[in-house]
């Protein structure tokens, strides 16, 4: 099986053979490339970066971020939980928007603050 | 008037970092036109930033956040909500014109940095047939309407030109509930990094077309609906392959060029290659001395780390700048280069190392790039199993190697000889 990497922008293409169990993985220009391709057949993540509403007339949007890789069959469901949220306080980079969204293990957090510092 | 000694034209990433490095030895003032800095990065709030810089894969807003910070640390005038209109060049020294809210003010300066981005290629600079109704945007525009504002430009939407920015556009509209029923490409590659084609494109199955572009837009009002056709290698329509695909959103990603609108006006020599300015290493206008100039105005980057390396190469310069003749040694390119940056040399400055940010026109495989000097002596070797347009690629050399010559060539080989 042939896949891209996508850890980084090299985008190294890589070639998966799987030997009566045993994996390798060869094209990949670093263990990156490695790790995300046994994920990739197993059990494929994302991130997901989106904006949630606020109540601050200047700043109508804030970004946000998954904190980590959630499965990849979760993304629009984790999408529609992000969109029930209006941040109506300030709030910081990194605070957290959605404590373990869905049960992932993983926050939403805040990529920009509501203020300008 | 107020004197400085380095002004940095823009508060985005390249400016930022150009702003930090020259305040080490230079009394520094940053102008930016919007009231936020970060410029377009504000807006990019998907991750992939920073994975050079920083190890991580931050958001737009979040590395623009991280340079805000030590920006803040340093001694640095900062004006915001102000532009710059004009530049003028003295005997020793530049005046620079800024006009903001409470009116036009005039500061003083030894050397200056542009780092002002770059801007799209729009509707206007594409031929398109039919009218010009709503629901026509750029990606950028996209882009600010989506993330910034909070509103989607359309529900059904086709994406024209497959840069990165398009590609990222895809995916978002796609979360944000838009139908975006594909992406036309008129070359026969995709522009955009392959990263992006499989976690925008392939992760919902949006379907790009390749060597097609959108020929006629209908609707009166509103765009209801888009013809594609197929093209030949000269970018000849093929008749007979045309598509009607019903939209109510066209999404143009067809590129970016660095916004030199300055530069012009001082008269500075522009690359016909990158559309910005000729340099040397340290990143001054080679006919201009004193501009400097770095990130997207320089020439199109995909990776702002690169962007925030150029500023703070550029901002260093600037701020050791003195007036001085330079011997420059002109690179030349191969055919197979789209550009290099920068376009000269000049020996004589601090650097241990010359960086060369090089592009290949098309994609090779297993090739070697070759740098010869004016002896035809081959200074510098490396091979590579493939280069893409998409990815530029980035030389680090030991200055030592271009003494005493007056030229140096870099041309693109087959990467079996040896050598
Ligand atoms: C719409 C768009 C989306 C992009 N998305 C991505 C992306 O997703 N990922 C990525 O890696 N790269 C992206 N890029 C490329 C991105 O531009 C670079 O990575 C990086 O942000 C460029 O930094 P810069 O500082 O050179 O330019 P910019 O970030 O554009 O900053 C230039 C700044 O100069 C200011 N300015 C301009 N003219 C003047 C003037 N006359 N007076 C005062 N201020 C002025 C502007 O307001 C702006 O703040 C995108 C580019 C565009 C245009
Ligand atoms: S394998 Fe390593 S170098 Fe190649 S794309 Fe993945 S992370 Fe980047």
């Amino acid at each position: 099986m042939n896949m891209y990497c996508i850890e980084c922008p090299n985008g190294c293409f890589m070639e998966i053979t799987d030997y009566e169990g045993k994996i390798t993985v060869t094209g990949n220009k670093c263990k990156k490339g490695y790790v995300y391709a046994l994920q990739e057949i197993t059990a494929p993540m994302r991130t997901v970066c989106s904006t949630v509403k606020t109540c601050f007339r200047n700043i109508p949007r804030l970004p946000v971020r998954t904190s980590g890789s959630i499965p990849k069959e979760k993304i629009f469901e984790v999408m529609n939980e992000i969109n029930k949220i209006t941040v109506s306080e300030n709030v910081s980079i990194g605070d957290i928007i959605i404590n373990n969204v869905l049960n992932t293990g993983v926050d939403i957090i805040a990529t920009s603050n509501t203020y300008e510092s | 008037m107020k004197k400085y000694d380095v002004i940095v034209v823009g508060g985005g990433p390249a400016g930022l970092a150009a702003a930090i490095s020259s305040s080490e030895n230079a009394k520094t003032l940053l102008i930016e036109r919007e009231h936020r800095l970060g410029g377009i990065l504000k807006q990019c709030i998907h991750d992939g930033f920073g994975i050079i810089k920083f190890g991580e894969k931050l958001s737009g807003p979040e590395y623009a956040e991280k340079y805000k910070d030590m920006v803040k640390e340093k001694n640095i005038d900062i004006i915001t909500d102000s532009f710059i209109t004009d530049i003028k060049k003295n005997d020793k020294t530049f005046s620079v014109t800024v006009v903001n809210s409470s009116g036009i003010s005039q500061y003083e300066t030894y050397s200056v940095v542009l780092a002002t981005g770059c801007r799209e290629r729009t509707a206007k600079q594409v031929f398109i047939n039919g009218e010009r109704p709503a629901g026509i945007y750029t990606a950028g525009t996209a882009q600010y309407f989506t993330n910034i504002l909070g509103y989607l430009p359309g529900k059904d939407c086709v994406i024209l030109g497959s840069g990165d920015i398009g590609l990222i556009m895809a995916r978002r509209l796609t979360l944000e509930g838009a139908n975006v029923k594909g992406v036309f490409e008129a070359k026969s590659e995709p522009s955009g990094l392959m990263r992006n084609i499989v976690q925008c494109l392939e992760d919902y199955d949006i379907p790009l077309e390749l060597s097609t572009t959108v020929s006629r837009v209908f609707g009166k009002e509103r765009v209801e609906a888009v013809e594609t056709v197929r093209v030949d290698k000269n970018m000849n329509y093929i008749p007979g392959t045309e598509k009607v695909v019903k939209a109510d959103t066209l999404i143009l990603s067809v590129g970016l060029i660095p916004e030199n609108e300055i530069a012009e006006k001082l008269g500075i020599s522009t690359d016909i290659k990158t559309k910005g300015p000729f340099v040397d290493n340290s990143l001054m206008s080679v006919n201009v001395p004193g501009i400097f100039c770095c990130g997207n105005a320089l020439h199109v980057n995909d990776l702002v780390d690169y962007v925030s390396e150029s500023g703070e190469t550029a901002g260093k310069n600037a701020a050791l700048y003195k007036n001085t003749n330079r011997k420059l040694t002109k690179i030349i390119i191969s055919d197979e280069f789209m550009y290099c940056v920068p376009q000269y040399i000049n020996y004589e400055t601090d650097e241990k190392n010359i960086i060369f940010y090089i592009r290949v026109k098309n994609n090779c495989n297993n090739v070697r790039i070759i740098i010869k000097n004016e002896r035809d002596e081959i200074v510098y070797s490396r091979k590579y199993i493939i280069m893409r347009p998409p990815e530029m690629e980035r030389l680090v050399i030991n200055k030592e190697l271009f003494k005493n010559t007056s030229f140096i060539n870099i041309s693109l080989e087959n990467g079996d000889d040896n050598i």
